[in-house]
């Protein structure tokens, strides 16, 4: 069977973020007519890809050419690809809930006659793109009134209203249930027959095995293969090999920790999405912490375990169903986050930038803002208290910066996590919540971070670490959840997991298979 | 270049934006000396300065409380009408009703405590926007006040002019000034010796940054030379006039919220809703309590603000504090507050609300019109905040910029004392 000739090829695609290198010499080609997957962990740089194919990241920006239709493009802006026939679907849905879904089709691309907008073409050609895509509803209905499976769709009349023939898909079923995710994928091999090829990127992998012609697997900013399916079949198994692939290397401090009683448990974890109340984002999770112990949890992006660890830190994610947390043998009441602090609770959010740090304040003042309370009396800061405090946890973490009067802004990623920490190991935690805490920071401070967690747990604390990168689980956990749709699929002893095993029970290809 | 680095440490301990305040601050000197010129030493004498702080204290005691919604991310149009709303029925109480004017008062800082509470209500725990909430709040109590006062003047008694619109009684011997202002000259400058030593003390015991002794000598010299200036001037006015009654209120005001909202939980707490809501929640800082004491606190200083006004004005009218609420607002951003919050000072507040001031003054000294007044002002207002943004953005040389030189955004600190206005 000869190959079909290819719509795209990239070329030696090189990405470069300050003090990061998201993408090195990547190669991709995708043949026409095709679904091509592309999968990798988070963080490998699938979504840095598909950005500088859509033209987020300008010509300029990248080195490396992009050929497409046999012509290298120099894309300035999405305009530029979209124009191209080069559209992107991402996971946040760019759609308008106050306007209608005709609306929204030609948002950016009107249908107009004499400079103004013709009702009756946009509503004629709407009717059109959505039977194209297998959709019924009234043009004229609110996107907000319809469900998010039917948005998607809306969504992929937007692309075809653009006449796309490249489609690139970021995640499409994350948010939808099966049947809608079923629906969607018919729908994409449905237009393949239109000529219409697509890039999708999706953690699913069963999906991916049921509908993909080709699958590139990207890991730490390398294409590492491409599989083809009518050249041998590819299955899930294939695919996570090809994933987790590196070696473990000792990039990981000692562990010093001696692992004592079990103090900290939570059982029957049930919470509700915040907006929509048909969706559970912990289904009845049940997991315990010893003294001295660092607990992964390990699970793909939308798991869960933001949410888990948000909601377990006063009530801060989504609505409270039903759960018991138990500390020390007595279960505790926890209701805001003021209460998750008075009882040694800490959480490292995953967002520094958004929800760990106020960027406007400078770097003693931030060590000490979660429990002002300690240095204080009467309601009365104590600012050379302050000073002091702060210059310890300066040394102690090694802060660098000139002076602790500086702004937070100023610091580097890895020295304003640092202060992340110092602020909650100020407020004497018991149960530490580590969630990505060296996402964004270079090699050398991620070592120091890792030291910092392993003398934490030495201190007799109970670390839970949430992580996307395997090998930082692997190397600092004692024991690993796995979670996958908001639920724990596994447990795991640091002796018993390898790559393979935690991905598998994270997509839940194996349903629960042996408790640890 | 380290000396010119010490010499910047005068003003503030040179480690916080106070620097952003010192260009205000320039600014503000640069205006009273302009106007002083131009006027031929009107400006710069006892009997104008009197009524500059008599003229102004109400809005700047609305700039205290402004400048912390300001920083909590809000904002407060209703003051104004509040102040109004409040005057009438505290002028009421005491003309129609006999109410002792003490009494008065404090039903008055009572009445502000309620507007407050219903205006904190709907911003923090309903959660509609502040600028919704006080535009309904500015229409409703300016009809409250025309409504309780039959849209007529309502006159106070000359006990309650005396107590908030007076002055200092003339004790002791006569030395040709006003003894109990040359008291507060003085009070004032051991205060700032004792601050300046406890500073250097604390500083060497953490082992904080240290400005060179010359620095903390010049800057003390500078400091005192310019209190006992204004107590002469102020004590040195036509005899029965002194500092007046309002301004040491708002001195006392100034003192209290500067310390509020610099070293008190509440006040971390302010700036940390302001600065980043979700961050701060994820802190433990309960943002709906904070963003309720912060309005309800707004509501209270203009009722305070109102009560200063009818005693000046020896009546409660319909147009009492009409546009108030834009001086304020328009003090705290010459003040260099931040539309987006978190960024903010009360003596920055202060500086800004006593350019406008000085502007207002100046022109009317030399006899300019009202309406021009009022462009100039407008003008000035853009200005002011178009060079902050500007430098912000570019980064490049610009006048606060030259001053100041290093940016630096942390919205804390003041060290320029401005308690002798």
């Amino acid at each position: 069977m000869a190959a079909k000739p290819n719509i795209l090829e990239m070329v030696n695609i090189t990405k470069e973020f300050p003090g990061v290198l998201a993408l090195s010499e990547v190669n991709l080609a995708v043949r026409a007519g095709e679904v091509h997957a592309i999968c990798g962990e988070n963080g490998a740089g699938k979504s840095t890809l598909m950005k500088v194919l859509s033209g987020v990241y300008p010509i300029g920006s990248y080195s490396g050419d992009i050929v497409y239709q046999n012509e290298v493009q120099r894309f300035r802006d999405i305009r530029a690809s979209e124009a191209a026939g080069i559209v992107i679907i991402h996971q946040e849905l760019a759609l308008i809930p106050e306007l209608s879904i005709a609306e929204n089709i030609f948002l950016g691309n009107e249908v107009t006659k004499r400079g103004a907008i013709d009702w009756e073409k946009t509503r004629l050609d709407a009717i059109e793109l959505l039977a194209r895509v297998g959709l019924s509803e009234d043009p004229d209905t609110k996107i907000k009134d319809i469900g998010v499976g039917k948005q998607q769709l809306v969504e992929i009349a937007k692309a075809l209203a653009k006449q796309v023939k490249l489609l690139i898909l970021d995640e499409p079923t994350a948010a939808l249930n099966e049947t809608d995710s079923q629906h969607l994928l018919d729908l994409i091999k449905g237009l393949q027959g239109r000529g219409i090829s697509s890039i999708i990127i999706s953690h699913k992998l069963n999906e991916i095995a049921q509908i993909a012609d080709s699958i590139t697997i990207i890991r730490d900013g390398h294409a590492i293969e491409t599989l083809r399916v009518d050249e041998g079949a590819v299955d899930e198994d294939r695919i996570i090999r090809g994933m987790v692939g590196r070696s473990l290397q000792s990039r990981f401090p000692d562990r010093i920790a001696t692992v004592g009683e079990n103090f900290f448990e939570i059982h029957d974890w049930t919470v509700q999405h915040p907006t929509s109340s048909e969706r559970l984002v912990c289904k009845g999770e049940t997991l315990h912490v010893r003294r001295g112990e660092v607990v992964g949890l390990a699970g793909l992006v939308g798991a869960g375990r933001t949410e888990l660890a948000m909601s377990v830190f006063g009530r801060s994610y989504g609505n409270f169903i039903s759960g018991t947390i138990i500390k020390d043998g007595k279960e505790i009441q926890i209701k805001s986050v003021a209460d998750a602090i008075k009882h040694g609770i800490a959480y490292v959010s995953e967002d520094r930038k958004a929800l760990g740090l106020n960027l406007l304040d400078d770097i003693k003042r931030s060590i000490v803002s979660a429990k002002l309370g300690k240095i204080s009396s009467a309601g009365v800061v104590n600012e050379d208290e302050e000073r002091t405090v702060s210059e310890d946890y300066r040394g102690k973490l090694r802060i660098k910066t000139s002076s602790i009067d500086r702004g937070v802004e100023t610091l580097s990623g890895g020295n304003q996590q640092k202060v992340v920490l110092a602020k909650w190991m100020f407020t004497d935690p018991d149960i530490l919540i580590l969630d990505e805490p060296t996402r964004g920071i270079d090699v050398g401070a991620k070592f120091e971070i890792y030291t910092i967690i392993q003398q934490l747990a030495a201190q007799g604390k109970g670390i839970i670490l949430i992580s996307s990168e395997l090998p930082e689980l692997l190397g600092l956990s004692d024991r690993i959840y796995t979670i996958f749709e908001g639920a724990i699929t596994n447990e795991f002893t640091a002796e018993n997991a390898d790559p393979e095993l935690l991905m598998k029970s994270m997509t839940a290809t194996q349903k629960k298979a042996n408790a640890a | 270049m380290s000396g010119i680095k010490d010499l910047k440490k005068i003003f503030g301990n040179g480690n916080t934006s106070s620097l952003r305040q010192l260009g205000i601050l320039v600014s503000l000197v640069i205006i009273i000396l302009l106007f002083n010129g131009l006027t031929d030493g009107l400006t710069i004498s006892p009997t104008n300065l009197i009524n500059v702080v008599q003229q102004n204290s109400y809005i700047l005691i609305l700039a205290i409380g402004m400048v912390m919604v300001i920083i909590a991310g809000h904002i407060d149009l209703s003051v104004g009408s509040i102040a109004a709303f409040t005057g009438i029925i505290v002028a009421k109480l005491m003309n129609d009703f006999h109410v002792p004017w003490g009494l008065a008062i404090v039903a008055g800082l009572v009445l502000g405590l309620i507007i407050g509470a219903w205006q904190g209500f709907w911003v923090a725990y309903v959660g509609i926007p502040a600028f919704i909430v006080t535009l309904a709040g500015m229409m409703l109590f300016r009809g409250l006040n025309q409504f309780v006062g039959n849209a007529d003047s309502v006159p106070v008694p000359d006990g309650y002019q005396a107590l908030l619109s007076g002055y200092l009684p003339e004790v002791g011997p006569d030395t040709g000034y006003n003894n109990l202002t040359l008291l507060l000259g003085i009070i004032a400058i051991a205060a700032v010796i004792w601050r300046e030593v406890r500073a250097r003390r604390t500083a060497v015991r953490t082992g904080a940054e240290l400005a060179p002794i010359w620095v903390a000598i010049l800057r003390l010299v500078l400091l005192i030379a310019i209190i006992a200036f204004a107590t002469f001037m102020f004590a040195g006015g036509r005899v029965g006039t002194s500092f007046p009654n309002s301004g040491i209120i708002l001195v006392l005001l100034v003192l209290i919220y500067s310390f509020v909202t610099r070293r008190t939980i509440v006040g971390r707490h302010i700036y940390a809703v302001g600065g980043n809501k979700r961050a701060a929640e994820l802190s433990g800082v309960k943002a709906k309590r904070i963003n309720f004491l912060v309005m309800m606190n707004m509501s209270m200083l203009a009722s305070l603000a109102g009560m200063l006004y009818i005693a000046r004005a020896g009546a409660s009218g319909p147009q009492d504090g009409i546009n108030w609420e834009l001086d304020a607002i328009a003090a705290v951003f010459i003040g260099g507050a931040a539309v987006a919050g978190g960024i903010g000072t009360v003596p920055g507040s202060i500086i800004g609300g006593l350019v406008m001031a000085f502007l207002n003054n100046g022109l009317q000294l030399l006899g300019v019109g009202s309406d021009k007044v009022l462009m100039i002002k407008g003008l000035v207002l853009l200005a002011a905040v178009a060079i902050d943004v500007i430098n912000k953005n570019s980064g490049r040389f610009s006048v606060i910029g030259a001053l100041t030189a290093r940016r630096n955004k942390s919205g804390d600190e003041l060290g320029i004392p401005v308690n002798k206005s």
